[in-house]
């Protein structure tokens, strides 16, 4: 670097020698990747703000299955990362109980919880990442919104129409040395398939995804996640239902006050 | 009785927003309705010979917590009531209560909620200082977590400086104590009838409450005023010696604040209290460190440890008056939601203790069991509340079901 600042007539013309050799050569590995995991967030854009249904089963080793619900509420931001609302339905115990969380693309998230029985918003530490949601097979962190700047990118390969890329999580709290996503490049970059790799460079998790719909003629939305957890041979599903696009949310349904009512 | 009047009055309140409710439902199919309802058996057994005469050491006791929400405009009008009943071997723990019915409406930025509700306010684990919108439900729970439905208009504005809560509370709810029968009780049974008001106005005094919170990165702060008849009665002897119990008017102001920095959580809590009879400040300060997802399998482990304060010193009705309280809170993030907390609160100038477990597990997908214990230990004599329940250690189960 200290070359271009000591001469900056040599630098350009090293810059424009290397602009040339740009349109001959590939990027490399690491820029491809990147483009493709922007590309994903840029096809993305624009939804807003939306609404869903979402079914949890879990399944342990022996086949037995519990299950959960919940609403999720999502309001897209692009300066900085979503705000989501989560509420539990069911079990009946921890009914009403809610998260809000904002999202930073840079930094730890912000995240409170309410808890209905005694009416208490507790601001929570948003350290805990690679902890499983509810007892599930998803970690917080795979279920907290995908932002750009979370990860640094390297395209592996392309096949069958898939664009294979690996992901190093940037937050040294996560749970995984890397994960191997596939973006389908002919469906809006739509992620097919995401292997997580442990912190021992393990084989742990394969999320699947399926029943993909496209909503407004935009957005692809998968019907259901499918975690596989290779390593305790448990599982957990996600359904989602009644996609709404619609909702016109704004900041003032992602609020505190917003939190408490919407658990109760 | 003035109860039911409130609740004659709230009843005709809610019948016309029902109404509205029933209009909107013609217009817009979106109408939810959710009826919930939980029953629940509990058994305490206290350990020790009582103190006093009357009182049992098994309490068998059956509750029932009805729930029902309506909600209309996509969610932002609706009713929510909660209702409870409780059967217990002490009198004046066989109680009912509303503790919530209430109409709220919300509109981008404000909220309105008009009828009986609960409210909490406050950060801290082991003392709610802050917390004074509700009266206390003595008798329910030791944890002082329990509370009565309060009567409230309550008005809430988010802005970008922060939310600015105003609360109009047009009447007061006693305290009650536990019956003959009952434990956690003084030498003398206390009748809540008994204990009377410094206001003319008595229960019907107009009172108010105002509360400015905001969060700003890592911090969430809040200062909150209230002033009208105290939640906790005052307890002061005349010249003749006899007992002489009152709710003062009181002026309280309060400062809640947090700070989560990673896996840190600061806590805050501190009030200044003034009445004609007593002024007052007091404090809880402390921290919470959680060292989460330890065995890769989802164990967390948090660690507590909070300082209490009170100026009142043995006149304080809670006990806490320069302690230390430390915990743990164990969560397993399993499928069955298996939860331990574990704690223990010393006086720092004397020998007394009272140490707690409180678990609770999922049993199957509509069942719940929980399990609370607290053991008095070393309780000094000098005492002014505590010594009188150095004979109520006790184990409590409980066993709910959902439908």
């Amino acid at each position: 670097m200290n070359f271009f600042k000591k001469n900056h007539k040599h630098s350009t013309n090293f810059l424009i020698a290397l602009a040339f050799i740009g349109f001959t050569h590939a990027q490399t590995p690491e820029e491809r990747g990147l483009e493709i995991a922007k590309a994903a967030e840029q096809a993305d854009l624009g939804f807003m703000s939306s609404t869903v249904e979402l079914k949890m089963t879990l399944k342990n080793k022996n086949g037995q299955t519990s299950e959960r619900s919940l609403t999720t509420k999502t309001l897209e931001l692009t300066e900085d990362g979503d705000k989501s609302l989560i509420v539990f339905n069911s079990p009946k115990d921890v009914k009403g109980t809610s998260t809000l969380t904002f999202t930073h693309k840079v930094g730890s998230d912000d995240q409170w919880l309410y808890l209905p029985s005694i009416k208490r918003v507790k601001r929570i530490s948003s350290n805990n990442k690679s902890g499983p949601f509810v007892g599930s097979e998803f970690a917080y962190e795979d279920l907290s919104s995908q932002e750009v700047e979370k990860y640094t990118y390297k395209f592996i390969e392309e096949k069958d129409g898939l664009l294979i890329v690996e992901q190093d999580p940037v937050d040294p709290k996560s749970g995984y040395t890397r994960r191997l996503v596939s973006y389908n490049k002919d469906k809006g970059y739509r992620i097919e398939k995401v292997e997580f790799y442990d912190r021992k460079n393990a084989l742990l998790k394969t999320l699947t995804y399926s029943g993909y719909k496209l909503y407004k003629n935009k957005f692809w939305r998968a019907a259901v996640f499918n975690m596989v957890n290779h390593q305790s041979n448990k599982e957990t599903q996600l359904e989602f239902n009644d996609y709404n696009f619609d909702a016109n949310l704004s900041d003032d349904d992602f609020t505190q006050v917003a939190l408490k009512r919407a658990g109760n | 009785m003035e109860t039911r009047k409130i609740i004659t009055l709230l009843f005709n309140i809610i019948s016309v927003f029902v109404l509205q409710a029933t209009y909107a439902q013609d217009k817009n199919k979106d109408v939810v309705h959710d009826f919930e309802l939980e029953l629940q058996s509990e058994y305490r057994y206290f350990t020790d010979n009582a103190s006093f005469q009357g009182q049992k050491d098994h309490f068998p006791s059956l509750a029932i917590f009805p729930e029902y929400n309506i909600q209309w405009n996509k969610g932002y009008d609706g009713i929510n009531f909660t209702g409870f009943f409780r059967l217990d071997r002490d009198d004046n723990r066989t109680h009912w209560d509303i503790r919530e019915l209430y109409y709220q409406k919300a509109n981008n930025n404000w909220e309105l909620s008009i009828g009986l509700k609960k409210i909490f306010w406050g950060v801290t684990e082991s003392n709610h200082l802050v917390d004074i919108i509700n009266q206390t439900d003595a008798v329910e729970s030791f944890d002082g977590e329990a509370k009565l439905g309060q009567p409230m208009l309550q008005f809430t504005l988010t802005t970008n400086i922060g939310n600015f809560e105003f609360l109009y509370l047009p009447c007061h709810r006693k305290r009650v104590f536990s019956g003959e029968k009952g434990r956690l009780r003084f030498p003398v049974v206390i009748d809540k009838d008994d204990i009377t008001y410094e206001s003319s106005a008595e229960e019907w005094r107009q009172d108010i409450a105002f509360r400015w919170s905001h969060f700003i990165g890592a911090f969430d702060i809040g200062i909150s005023h209230f002033y009208g008849n105290g939640r906790e009665p005052l307890f002061t002897f005349d010249s003749f010696g006899e007992l002489n119990a009152f709710y003062p008017v009181i002026n309280q102001t309060g400062l809640d604040l947090q700070v989560t920095h990673n896996a840190f959580l600061w806590k805050l809590e501190s009030i200044y209290r003034s009445s004609k009879a007593q002024d007052f400040f007091a404090l809880t300060a402390g921290l919470e460190y959680t060292f989460s997802n330890i065995d890769g399998n989802g164990l967390d482990i948090g660690v507590l440890g909070e300082y209490l304060y009170d100026d009142r010193d043995k006149l304080a009705l809670n006990a806490l008056q320069n302690d230390v309280f430390f915990g743990s809170r164990i969560a397993l993030n399993d499928v069955q939601d298996t939860s331990i907390l574990i704690g223990g609160i010393a006086d720092i100038e004397s020998s007394s203790k009272i140490l707690s477990i409180e678990a609770s597990r999922r049993l199957g997908s509509s069942w719940k069991a929980e399990l609370e214990t607290r053991i008095f230990s070393a309780i000094d004599d000098e005492e002014f509340i505590l010594s009188n329940f150095s004979q109520d250690t006790f184990l409590r189960l409980t066993l709910s079901k959902y439908f």
